[in-house]
């Protein structure tokens, strides 16, 4: 059992398989039973463990996006400066002081005047109705400049997360556990993509495959072909985060008595390394994609800016630049909402890879 | 321990350059490299003789050369020289993003380690509402709010990267304070004060050394990641991230602009990363 | 491919011969560049083994039996390189096969069973697949077929509602049951040959019984059956030859009337003298503790006086947790004792009985939710930590795993210097010299001191931790498991050197075991728990001999014996002096 506490240990606790004596305390890890211990209780709809589980996670989720927003909303209503001036200055481009005559319509308009509660409130109400207010800068609802814009960057984010995984997992099952030589090479590269900074990989595959070689095209493209080296951008130092944390459990799996069994039964070692020990090896990558994803959102702001790719990147980067706070606010509770739904996907995936999980 | 047993006086040179040799290459020249741009940081009058603002028009644009290793930017001022002048920034930056991000952590790992499950909850949860903002999008928040500088470069990469550490700590803490020898100990009679004291912090600390080795690398990357795009120290600095932003407008003429100052940032990142995978190991090899 | 093999298969007779090995040799190349070095880990080994029998390589931990099993099948293991005069197995010659070759006899010619079956079968996947891929490696049957087959081979294995086990995972099933489904995966293809490497080891005994039935069937229907054990007594119950392993060599071989009942080889014989067991209650377990006795003549083990007054008494413990689901366990459930000074209490029980909870209570690191413990008469649960804080030094333990129990910024020195009083050791002199008597009294050297645990061995890292737990003078130690995690003879030395110090120091013993041998050979007293409860307690003499609860029973039936006491043995080491009844 010990063995195996090395992969368990990053699960919740019911999920491992302790000796009775040994699961002392039931610390806050969520709902959970333990199979064939006792008679387990009346599976009516409240008790279920799966459903008051989903039910749980579902309030988890929407707790971390509410937090998110008061933070958001924090940062607006406490920012240094007076709102209503810097919607002013924002609108006539110019810096200055502004007359309370000035400012009182702004402020009844945008109901500045009111107290924070209220506010809040009312924030709370128009997030609920999917309003984020208007950017300061371009006089349109926040959704609709998102909405604008978010379609490349999402296919952006999915296509980089695609090209990580695809490079670590042949990476991987191509040199973990080979030849001393093959395998600190290949951990080695792994570190090295890890520790690359977006913009410069970026800048090195933009002058060295479309500006000299010409392959992919400079500016934009929306196609296929103008999607590639953005992607390889991000995807290539996130696939060598999966592959370091992949390689570790990978190596374990390859050290389990289950892969000598399997190679026992007659099964060659590749077999062995595709149907048993890399389904072993993907949890923790599985669990980093969830919050990679939301990385990648918005590390797409770099990418998009060199490849001078459409996107909400522009979008961000300009509004940060001229201090569109509901742009940017906007932004950030959009990011929160995909990284709570990516981890909700992720624990979908998580249940599916190791089965173990589902009862816990 | 070596073979030296029959003749040591003879060889002690020997047995020096056989403990040289014992030194891991990898771990050695990213020791190297740390050493240059420590150097650079502080005395880089002694790698350069050029003036990093002097600027010299007919120059302008020069491709890398004997003359300019990194070449020259837009007005004719010597790139080399100037990512040798912006170490110092830039090293600080990562300084300063770093311990303020692990001061946070430390608190916050510990108190959510040792403080029950009152504490722990409300922080656990707090940092994962924290981890649904991505390091660069909460520090571009943070710009957004404060403006660009380098105070807030430094806060902002600081803040970002604080949750990530602070749940390791948190992790190391709990999985001391459930070893073992600190059962162990509580059982030889030790109050709590001492076994906290004599094992939980040192024993949880210890990863720190290796961890804030990588974090400083991580820190500038972040840094320089916000300085290119336009939201950190202004270019007429040679700080790298604003050598970077400068740069960006000439690319498709310049590709050096972009790529050297990146390079002294990957070269720095990388020989952290190096050196922190070798402390690991090492304090690693030292435990099991 | 399959056709040339099967032609250079000898014909049978009557009892075909399966394995023919001579003068084996394994070794590994490990270090790079200067440090390179090659560990010569089997030496020389011949083996032979016929159809309908069972050939047993007993060894202890690093003697090379498992690499020996694993180079019958080709996976020695990386940088191995194989020798060999003769290497036949099943009617091939193995020494000479290329990758390929091998995977068509794996699982077809040759099954091989491993350890616990946890984490030997895919954890991930229901048990029925691994049977199928097993049929699916050596292309028999379709989906459908295959999928029948392996509900077949579960029903045969004797794993009830085979149909609804094989759609389990192996953290699904007991202990036994999966082990079933692990040999059932190995015997698919009816191979003629079983290597099973350890394979009851981490079962309890009453499972371990049935899986060594089991083995024995299959035994009577004709495969062969190499059994890897550390255990003699298991290996007495089915092995037909018995090859005894010590640092990579063959030391003695022979049916395993002659080996295990007239051994010839000191080893052997250390070996088998080694195992605690009802015969070897009262006497040492190794040669040096037999020796040490005879020359100093030291007094011999007596009986305790009944009326001696209980340091430690617990009663009507109960401690009982919540799972995940809302459902409560009670894992300790009304269990009271009495451990007497200078007495053994052996609490002994299979997995989840909950004895490690009781010693836990025991020791104050967990407060019972009924029942309390009195030490020395006075109050130890459910009192403030401030006030047990003194009396801590009063009761120590020792643990199974001694390496995780050390702080690994310490070496030996430091660890017990902490645990040594500074009110009774003021001076720093006093102290270094109560580290060093510490030290020699449970056999470890000066040089051992400034070592790291880590660089110990697993004996001299259990003498520390008794070390430790002697240093505060305790008057009750706790032992729990402490020797489960030993080769035999190591943990004769240990068991030995408990036995000395507690004559030596008077000390009280909670010896918490799941090894009935060990709790008989160490204990006066034994209290046997199941699922919470102390379903039989009483003194050693009447719980082993005249059990009353049937659980008793059934684990003392199901305790593979090796039926004749170290002294029937010949020629047994005849100085054997037998010390139980001779006092007073």
């Amino acid at each position: 059992m010990s063995t195996f506490n090395n992969v368990t240990g990053l699960l919740p606790k019911g999920a491992r398989n302790d000796g009775a004596g040994s699961t002392a305390g039931g610390g806050p890890g969520g709902a959970a039973s333990q199979p064939g211990r006792r008679p387990p209780r009346p599976n009516n709809l409240v008790t279920s463990p799966g459903l008051r589980r989903a039910a749980g996670r579902l309030l988890t989720a929407v707790g971390v996006v509410w937090a998110a927003a008061t933070f958001t909303f924090l940062i607006q209503a406490l920012l240094p400066g007076d709102r209503a001036t810097l919607l002013l200055n924002q609108l006539a481009g110019q810096v200055q002081q502004r007359t309370a005559a000035e400012l009182a319509p702004i402020n009844a308009k945008y109901g500045f005047d009111d107290p924070l509660i209220v506010q809040y409130f009312r924030f709370l109400a128009d997030l609920a109705t999917g309003n984020l207010g208007v950017s300061y800068q371009l006089h349109k609802p926040v959704t609709e400049v998102i909405g604008d814009q978010v379609g490349p960057t999402i296919g952006l984010t999915f296509a980089s997360l695609l090209v990580a995984w695809l490079i670590s997992a042949v990476v991987i099952v191509g040199t973990a556990r080979r030849s001393r030589a093959v395998s600190s090479v290949a951990s080695g590269l792994e570190a090295v993509a890890a520790g690359l900074p977006q913009y410069w990989l970026g800048v090195i595959l933009l002058v060295v495959f479309a500006l000299n070689l010409g392959w992919f095209p400079v500016v934009g493209g929306s196609g296929l072909a103008g999607l590639v080296l953005p992607a390889l951008t991000l995807g290539i130092p996130l696939a060598g985060f999966l592959g370091q944390v992949t390689r570790t459990e990978f190596e374990k799996g390859m050290d389990q008595p289950f892969a000598l069994s399997a190679r026992m039964r007659g099964m060659g070692d590749t077999g062995v390394r595709l149907r048993h020990v890399l389904r072993h090896s993907v949890l923790p990558g599985v669990t980093l994609s969830g919050w990679a994803l939301g990385s990648l959102f918005s590390g797409a702001v770099i990418a998009e800016s060199i490849f001078s790719r459409p996107g909400l990147g522009k979008v961000l980067v300009t509004a940060v630049n001229s201090r569109d706070l509901p742009v940017v606010c906007g932004i950030v509770i959009l990011i929160a909402a995909i990284y709570v739904l990516a981890n909700l996907l992720v624990d979908i995936a998580y249940t599916l890879i190791d089965p173990r999980l589902k009862n816990s | 321990m070596s073979t030296s047993t029959l003749n040591p006086s003879a060889n002690v040179p020997a047995a020096a350059w056989q403990r040289l040799r014992e030194v891991p290459l990898l771990p050695a020249v990213a020791a190297a490299v740390v050493l240059f741009f420590v150097l650079a940081a502080l005395t880089p009058h002694l790698l350069t003789s050029r003036d990093p603002f002097a600027i010299d028009l007919p120059n302008a644009l020069q491709a890398p050369s004997l003359a300019h290793p990194f070449g020259t930017d837009q007005s004719g001022r010597d790139l080399y020289t100037r990512v040798v002048y912006g170490t110092r920034e830039s090293l600080l930056i990562g300084l300063g993003a770093t311990g303020l991000s692990m001061a946070i952590a430390v608190v916050l790992g510990v108190v959510s380690g040792l403080g029950g499950k009152i504490f722990d909850g409300l922080i656990n949860r707090s940092l994962e509402v924290l981890f649904a903002f991505p390091v660069l999008l909460l520090a571009m928040l943070f710009v957004t709010v404060y403006g660009p500088s380098v105070t807030t470069q430094i806060v902002a990469v600081g803040l970002g990267t604080a949750p990530g550490y602070a749940r390791m700590i948190r992790g190391q803490v709990l999985a001391v304070k459930n070893s073992g020898y600190v059962e162990a100990a509580h059982a030889l009679g030790h109050s709590r004060w001492t076994v906290l004291r004599q094992h939980v912090f040192p024993n949880a600390m210890r990863p720190l050394v290796a961890v804030v080795t990588l974090g400083i690398g991580q820190s500038i990357v972040w840094a320089s990641g916000l300085a290119f795009l336009g939201l950190g120290v202004a270019p007429p600095s040679p700080e790298w991230g604003a050598l970077l932003d400068a740069g960006r407008m000439f690319i498709t003429r310049a590709w050096w602009l972009e790529v050297m100052p990146g390079l002294a940032i990957v070269a720095i990142a990388l020989a952290a990363t190096v050196l922190g995978h070798h402390l690991q190991k090492k304090l690693e090899g030292a435990r099991s | 491919m399959t056709a040339t093999l099967e032609q250079t298969a000898t014909a049978g007779t009557v009892r075909q011969e399966l394995l023919n090995v001579r003068n084996l040799d394994v070794s590994f190349s490990a270090g790079r560049g200067r440090n390179a070095r090659l560990n010569h880990v089997v030496k020389g080994v011949d083996l032979r083994l016929a159809a309908g029998e069972c050939l047993a390589i007993v060894g202890e931990s690093g003697s090379g039996k498992s690499v020996t099993a694993r180079t019958l099948v080709g996976l020695p293991g990386a940088n191995a390189a194989v020798q060999a005069e003769r290497l036949e197995l099943a009617g091939h010659q193995i020494g000479t096969l290329g990758e390929r070759q091998w995977r068509q006899l794996r699982g077809r010619d040759i099954g091989f069973v491993l350890q616990d079956a946890l984490v030997s079968l895919d954890p991930l996947r229901p048990v029925g697949k691994e049977i199928e891929e097993a049929l699916r490696l050596h292309g028999w049957g379709n989906r459908r077929s295959r999928a029948a087959k392996a509900v077949e081979l579960l029903a045969s294995v004797g794993v009830p509602q085979p149909e609804l086990r094989a759609g389990q995972r192996p953290d699904e099933l007991s202990g036994g049951l999966r082990q079933r489904a692990l040999i059932a995966s190995a015997i698919a293809l009816d191979p003629r040959i079983l290597i099973a490497d350890e394979p009851t080891t981490a079962l309890d005994v009453t499972v371990q019984a049935q899986i060594l039935e089991l083995l024995g069937r299959m035994k009577e229907r004709g495969t062969g059956i190499v059994l890897i054990s550390h255990d003699l007594s298991v290996v007495a119950t089915l092995a037909d030859h018995v090859a005894v392993m010590q640092g990579g060599s063959i030391v003695e071989q022979g049916p395993a009337r002659h080996v295990l009942y007239h051994p010839q080889h000191e080893y052997t014989q250390a070996l088998l003298d080694a195992i605690p067991s009802e015969h070897t209650k009262g006497t040492p377990l190794t040669k040096d503790g037999r020796a040490r006795i005879t020359a100093t003549s030291r007094r011999p083990r007596t009986a305790r006086p009944a009326d001696a007054p209980p340091v430690l008494r617990a009663e009507g413990l109960v401690k009982s947790y919540q799972g995940h689901d809302g459902a409560v366990r009670t894992v300790v459930d009304d269990v009271s004792f009495e451990l007497r000074a200078g007495e053994t209490l052996g609490i002994v029980g299979e997995s989840g009985s909950g004895k490690s909870t009781t010693a836990k209570i025991a020791l104050a690191m967990l407060e019972p939710d009924a029942g309390r413990v009195l030490l020395d008469g006075a109050a130890w649960t459910g009192i403030s930590t401030a006030a047990r804080r003194s009396r801590r030094r009063s009761v120590t333990v020792v643990y199974q795993d001694p390496l995780s129990s050390f702080d690994p910024r310490w070496n030996a020195e430091r660890i017990l210097l902490d645990a040594i009083s500074r009110r009774d050791f003021p001076g720093e002199a006093e102290r270094a010299a109560r580290v060093l008597e510490l030290a020699g009294q449970v056999g470890l050297q000066v040089e051992h001191l400034a070592k790291h645990p880590l660089q110990l061995s697993g004996g001299q890292r259990q003498r520390l931790a008794i070390a430790r737990a002697l240093a505060p003078e305790p008057e009750v130690i706790v032992l729990d498991e402490a020797v489960s995690a030993l080769d035999v003879s190591v943990q004769a030395q240990v068991l030995d050197l408990l036995t000395d110090l507690q004559q030596e120091l008077g000390l009280s013993y909670l010896f918490i075991s799941h090894d009935l041998g060990v709790i008989h050979h160490m204990s006066d007293r034994v209290l046997v728990m199941k699922d919470g409860r102390a379903v039989e307690q009483g003194s050693a003499e009447d719980v082993f001999n005249r059990p009353r609860h049937p659980y008793t029973r059934e684990l003392l039936a199901s305790l593979p014996k090796l039926g004749l006491a170290p002294g029937q043995r010949t020629p047994a080491a005849a100085a054997t002096p037998t010390i139980g009844g001779s006092s007073s």
